[in-house]
Parts: C-alpha cells; sequence; structure tokens
C-alpha cells in the first residue's frame, strides 16, 4: 500500500506550489543495507527514513525534532544528496533534485548549504578561515586573490568576526567562533536553503543563544530557509514557524509551533516535551517517564513504532501502522495516533491517566 | 547551617595545571559545604573548573601536570587534601563514588560489566565469589535493568547508553557511599532516558540518604533536582544560593545572564538575551571582576575593572561575588558562612 503523504492530503492549491514552497519532500525513504559474511551478502536493512513527507515555505524554518537514531540527520543529508535515497521525490526550487544529473547538480548545490553540529570536527584544521570560507568562492564561481578576499571578509563580519580572523587557523577560535565560520562557510555561495544540523547543541549555554539569534538575524536579512534538526525542543520552538516530529524514521507529529507546543497530540510527543527539565524549581510539572528505550530501526516492531513504549497503546496499535492523518478542524495538524484526537482536553485526561 | 549536616567542606581550594603557555588555574578559592542527602549543584560552562573541583575531592587530579595549590577538603574530620593515599583508596568508591558523563568510555571494555561491579564490592566489602556475584546481580536489579542475571554478563558494547549510564550506577552505588559525584550523568543521553536516569537517581538518593554533587551545565536539570546551587564563572564561584532563590532572584549578573539566555517552553521571545562575548581564555583572564568584558551592568564601574570581588554573604544564605550586587558593599568583611 502506497504510503500517503503531506502532499497529498493537503488541499492542492494548483500551480503556486512552487512560488509559496521552496522544498517538498515526498515520501523519502533511505535505507541502509547490513551486509554479513565474507560475500558481503545483504543480511538486512537499516529503515533510518521510511517514508517522510513535508514543505517548507519560502523563508520559513521547519523545525525537525527527535532522539537520537530516528533519522533526523539522515533526512538533512539525503535531501542534500549527500546520501542516496532509496525511494522518494525532493523538488527543491521546482526542479526534482534526484533526477538532475551532474552538472546541474552541482549548479544547484550552490542554492543548499549545510551547517554541522560539532565545530571541531568540521573544519579542516590545515586551512585558514580565508581558505575554509573561500574555497566554494574559487570552486563554483572561479573569484581568486583580492576579490575573493573581499568577499571573505565582508561574510565574516556577516557572522560576527572580523578581517583580521581570515589568516588563523580553526584551533585559534573558540567553539561559537567556529559555529560562525561554519554559517560564513554555508553562506559563501548565497544560497536559498540551509540545513541546520543540531547547530548548537555542542555550544555552552550563553553561547547557543547568540548562534541561534545570529541565524534568526541572518534569515531576516537573506531571506533564507532552513531546516533546522535538533533535540532540544525549547530551541526549536524557539525558531521554527512549524515543527515535525520523528520517531524510528517516519514523522508522527506535525503542526506550527503553537499549535504543537499549546496541543501536543502524539503519546511520544507529549511525552518528550514533559521530559525536558525546565528551569522553574517551583512548578514541579508532571512528567511521563517512557519506559524502554528506543528501538533498533534495524528490527522495527510491527504496526506503530512507538508501541512497545506508548502508554496508551491498543491491541490494534501493534498491527496497523497510522499514517498521518489530519486531527481536529482547526489548523494543519496532522498525527500518526489512532488514539489522538482533535478534541481540546480529551489527550488531557489521557495524559493524567499515565503520569 | 549546623555543623553536623554537613558531610564535606570545601574550603579555598586552588588547583593549578601546568602548560606549555604557562600555569592555568583552573580552580580558584573555590569553598563550599555538601550537606548529608541532599543536592548540590555546580554549575558553569566548560572550562568554569566545575569538574577540576569535583575531581580534586577524590584527588584524582593527574599530577603532573594538575596540583592542589591551596586549600582544605574536610570529609568528617579528615582533610583528604592530607590523608595518605592507602586511606584514601579506602574512601574512593567506598564512602565517595563519583559516575562520568560518558558511559561508554568509563567502563573497560574487555570486561563484564559484573566483573566490573564485582571489583568494587571485592575491594571494599569483602564478598568473594558467588557472594560478589550476587550483590551485583541485586545492583543492576536495582537500578532497573531487566534481567540482570543475563546481563551481568554483557559487555558494555552490547548495551545501549542509557543502560550503560545505569551500569554506572550501580557500580557507583554497590557500596551504598555518603557522596555520589555526578559529572553530567545525563549530557549524552536523550531527553525521555535522562528523564529515567534523573528519576532513578532521585529515587536511590532518598533510599540510601546519600548525598549528591551534581555537576552540570543544563539549568533545567539544576532547577529540578537540586536542592542548592554553586555558579562557577571562569575558575571562581561567583554565586551560591538555595535552588529557589537562585532561580526566582539572581543576584550575579552571569547567573541573570544565564537564565535569560535560555529558550523556554511555551514562552515566545522574538529574540533571546544573549550574553556577548565569550568564556575568557584561563591563560588570560581579564583584570578585576573575570565576567566584567561580558557584564551589562558593570562596565562603567572601575572597581569591576581593577579589583576582583571576593564572594561574600550579601543577605542570610545568600552569596555573591559582584561590587555591583545589592548588598554587597555594606558587607565589607568577608563572612565565613559556617
Amino acid at each position: 500500500m502506497p504510503v500517503p503523504h503531506l502532499g497529498e492530503m493537503l488541499p492542492k492549491k494548483s500551480m503556486d506550489n512552487t512560488d509559496k514552497y521552496l522544498i517538498e519532500v515526498a515520501d523519502l525513504k533511505t535505507h541502509f543495507a547490513v551486509r554479513k559474511g565474507m560475500l558481503r551478502r545483504v543480511a538486512g536493512w537499516v529503515k533510518a527514513v521510511d517514508g517522510v513527507s513535508f514543505r517548507i515555505g519560502r523563508g520559513k524554518t521547519l523545525g525537525l525534532v527527535g532522539e537520537s537514531g530516528c533519522g533526523k540527520t539522515t533526512v538533512g543529508r539525503t535531501i542534500l544528496r549527500l546520501i542516496s535515497a532509496t525511494a522518494g521525490q525532493v523538488t527543491f526550487d521546482g526542479s526534482d533534485v534526484f533526477r538532475l544529473p551532474g552538472s546541474a547538480m552541482r549548479r544547484m548545490r550552490r542554492d543548499m548549504q549545510l551547517v554541522f553540529q560539532d565545530p571541531y570536527g568540521s573544519l579542516n584544521p590545515r586551512m585558514t578561515v580565508d581558505n575554509i570560507v573561500g574555497e566554494a568562492l574559487t570552486v563554483h564561481e572561479g573569484v581568486r586573490g583580492r576579490k575573493r578576499r573581499d568577499r571573505v571578509v565582508s561574510l565574516l563580519e556577516k557572522v560576527g568576526l572580523a578581517a583580521h580572523h581570515a589568516g588563523r587557523y580553526p584551533h585559534e577560535f573558540s567553539g561559537g567562533q567556529r559555529q560562525r565560520i561554519g554559517i560564513a562557510r554555508a553562506l559563501a555561495l548565497g544560497p536559498k536553503f540551509i540545513v541546520c544540523d543540531e547547530p548548537v547543541s555542542a555550544l555552552d549555554v550563553s553561547i547557543q543563544s547568540q548562534i541561534i539569534n545570529l541565524l534568526q538575524d541572518l534569515q531576516d536579512e537573506l531571506g533564507l530557509t532552513y531546516l533546522f534538526i535538533a533535540h532540544d525542543l525549547a530551541v526549536v520552538e524557539h525558531i521554527s514557524d512549524h515543527v515535525a516530529v520523528m520517531y524510528l524514521g517516519r514523522i508522527v507529529e506535525y503542526t506550527d509551533r503553537d499549535e504543537l507546543y499549546a496541543n501536543p497530540l502524539h503519546p511520544y510527543t507529549r511525552a518528550l516535551m514533559s521530559a525536558i527539565p525546565r528551569p522553574e524549581p517551583q512548578r514541579r510539572h508532571e512528567r511521563i517517564v517512557l519506559h524502554g528505550e528506543v528501538p533498533s530501526p534495524s528490527n522495527p516492531p510491527s504496526g506503530c513504532p512507538f508501541h512497545p513504549r506508548c502508554p496508551i497503546a491498543q491491541e490494534r496499535c501493534s498491527r496497523e501502522v497510522q499514517h498521518l492523518e489530519q486531527k481536529g478542524q482547526g489548523k494543519e495538524h496532522l498525527v500518526a495516533c489512532w488514539k489522538a484526537t482533535g478534541g481540546q482536553g480529551a489527550h488531557c485526561a489521557d495524559a493524567h491517566d499515565v503520569v | 547551617m549546623k555543623a553536623e549536616d554537613i558531610l564535606v567542606s570545601i574550603r579555598n581550594l586552588s588547583v593549578s595545571f601546568a602548560t606549555e603557555a604557562g600555569q592555568v588555574r583552573a580552580v580558584n578559592d573555590v569553598s563550599f559545604d555538601i550537606r548529608k542527602g541532599r543536592t548540590l549543584a555546580l554549575v558553569g560552562e566548560s572550562g568554569c573548573g566545575k569538574s577540576v573541583t569535583a575531581l580534586s575531592i577524590l584527588r584524582l587530579i593527574p599530577r603532573p601536570p594538575g596540583r592542589i595549590t591551596a586549600g582544605q577538603i574536610m570529609f568528617g574530620k579528615a582533610d583528604l587534601l592530607d590523608v595518605a593515599e592507602n586511606r584514601m583508596r579506602a574512601i574512593r568508591g567506598n564512602h565517595i563514588a563519583m559516575i562520568f558523563q560518558e558511559p561508554m568510555t568509563s567502563l573497560n571494555p574487555v570486561y563484564t560489566v559484573g566483573d566490573q561491579i564485582v571489583e568494587v564490592i571485592r575491594l571494599h566489602q569483602n564478598k568473594k565469589g558467588q557472594a560478589g556475584w550476587d550483590h551485583a546481580v541485586e545492583m543492576l536489579r536495582m537500578v532497573g535493568i531487566a534481567d540482570p542475571a543475563q546481563r551481568v554478563r554483557e559487555y558494555a558494547h552490547q548495551m545501549s547508553g542509557g543502560m550503560r549510564q545505569r551500569v554506572m550506577i550501580a557500580m557507583a552505588l554497590s557500596c551504598w557511599p555518603e557522596l555520589l559525584i555526578a559529572d553530567e550523568p545525563t549530557t549524552a543521553l536523550d531527553v525521555t532516558i535522562q528523564a529515567q536516569i534523573l528519576e532513578l537517581l532521585r529515587k536511590l538518593q532518598q533510599q540510601k540518604n546519600m548525598a549528591v554533587l551534581l555537576i552540570t551545565h543544563d539549568l533545567g536539570v539544576v532547577a529540578e533536582n537540586a536542592d542548592e546551587v554553586v555558579v562557577m564563572y571562569a575558575s571562581r564561584v561567583v554565586e551560591k544560593a538555595s535552588v529557589e532563590a537562585i532561580f526566582d532572584e539572581p543576584l550575579h549578573p552571569y547567573t541573570q545572564g544565564l537564565l535569560r539566555s535560555l529558550p523556554r517552553l511555551g514562552r515566545h521571545a522574538e529574540r533571546l538575551d544573549a550574553i556577548g562575548g565569550s568564556v575568557p581564555d584561563p591563560l588570560h583572564f581579564p583584570t578585576g571582576c573575570k565576567f566584567h568584558p561580558r557584564c551589562p551592568v558593570g562596565t562603567d564601574d572601575k572597581r569591576c575593572r581593577t579589583n576582583e570581588p571576593e564572594l561574600r554573604e550579601v543577605r542570610p544564605g545568600r552569596y555573591a561575588a559582584c561590587w555591583l550586587a545589592p548588598g554587597y558593599e555594606t558587607q565589607s568583611e568577608h563572612r565565613s558562612y559556617e
């Protein structure tokens, strides 16, 4: 049975989708082969991403949240064609990314960039900042010498660094400054879309907020579109327009951020939100503590992938997979759960049962 | 605070490390008390000296290059910085135990987890053979590992991150220490697993009336788990108070900045209130108050730039190291806080 995806379920806006949405992902699957034995025979598949669909409006931010191993990073890299997809379609600015021939893909790469989590591992320690930021300018545009230096300096200034930093090496910088260098590198070719893969989780608390503010300022100034991948729901809430929650290779809930935080419907989303320790000692909030751990994507449970840990699972959940479905009458709010209802209050009663 | 409530009392601790570029003072004149059965959170950003302070309690600072240059760490009647090494070995793991951030690298990959727990039990409790193994299985059951008799024969790589951290806790608690030092115990874990581990720690702490020194940078974890909070910045304690007081009304501008900069669930702000600049290099600490180049309130004050403020009790139970903290000036003399 074909997996229905967001694009099908939403009212079609006939032809202006390309104008409104920069990127549309339809039923994306990325499976990795597990090979065993001398002949390296395929012994099984890890379904890292298993039918993910979403779209991001121009100049908007989609937050992609989930725990380690849920496939969020693989989604980001597959969209950029850094990992090849098993199935599905990605439409970027009107063209089908997976079908583009090499030369056209190279041109398209200028429009889609990536900021990495680890500001230590993602900068070549033997290259100066000038070369790190400027390399793409030479490769893609043939800019060299004085001209390139000027562009690098203006990029550095845009991310809050100074001209005299250009001649230095990565080890001379703090974590926050390195992340700024990584952002300058991503901006070098004037992209439209940036995948930010956990861009602040390796940074200290006081530096995290600086980088988040910088990313927001750049978005306002340059009209960038972000896919913001993170495990920290508070950070995602702050920066995103829409949020997709992933569990074991699938999106289990998708809506705009106000709706998600005011009215989370999927039991996994609710557990995830209640698990976050909050900096308010007076108000100890109720907590849903999930039992067990995330199952291995090479051997996922039958039916709903969340059912072994779900506090409200029914017998049906272990047999059938529920796909994303609109809940309630109001805003676009898609949930992959039989028991989630759109009605106000219904889910709250459940939450009390399980605490 | 009554003297008999205090389990560990750290006074004027200073630790230096010799590097090629010169002496780095990682910990500078740090004093605080850990109370019996309570949780004290040591908060700060990377490099502020919080882990070095904790390692000093167990005398695990690698020497060279590290050296404890001054101070006292009183545990009962003994100064831990002064006792003989064989006595210290009897304290480590038995009276004071520690769990680390990285459960993968702190477990030995070539021994089963049972071997590693039994080692602690054999050393300190004189339980040999089957008795030791039974104890190990019991500990694994207590930390919520399913099928402990089976798991005790497994290796660290066969377990998930959350399970490894449970094994670390089982090992650390196998002799029921009076103090558990937990250095970023959940930083490497997912939030749903973090919630499980923190709940487990709270439960075991209550059962055995154990004190916990919780080292973390996560202010949410602090708010929900600590009784008292010590905030460190650039090798010094800048603020100390009960957890309610710190979150209600932080007195030091650094603490204020940290709390303001956090994105919070359900509270939208257009921009986050970031602290400018970055943590200073310990080889080139600024003069005066080490926070003054980043401080939003003290930049114009001459004292902030030239004189380092010591930690003072600015009102009952509240300590701050800031010239501009309300009440700081009137406390002209350093009052120790016994």
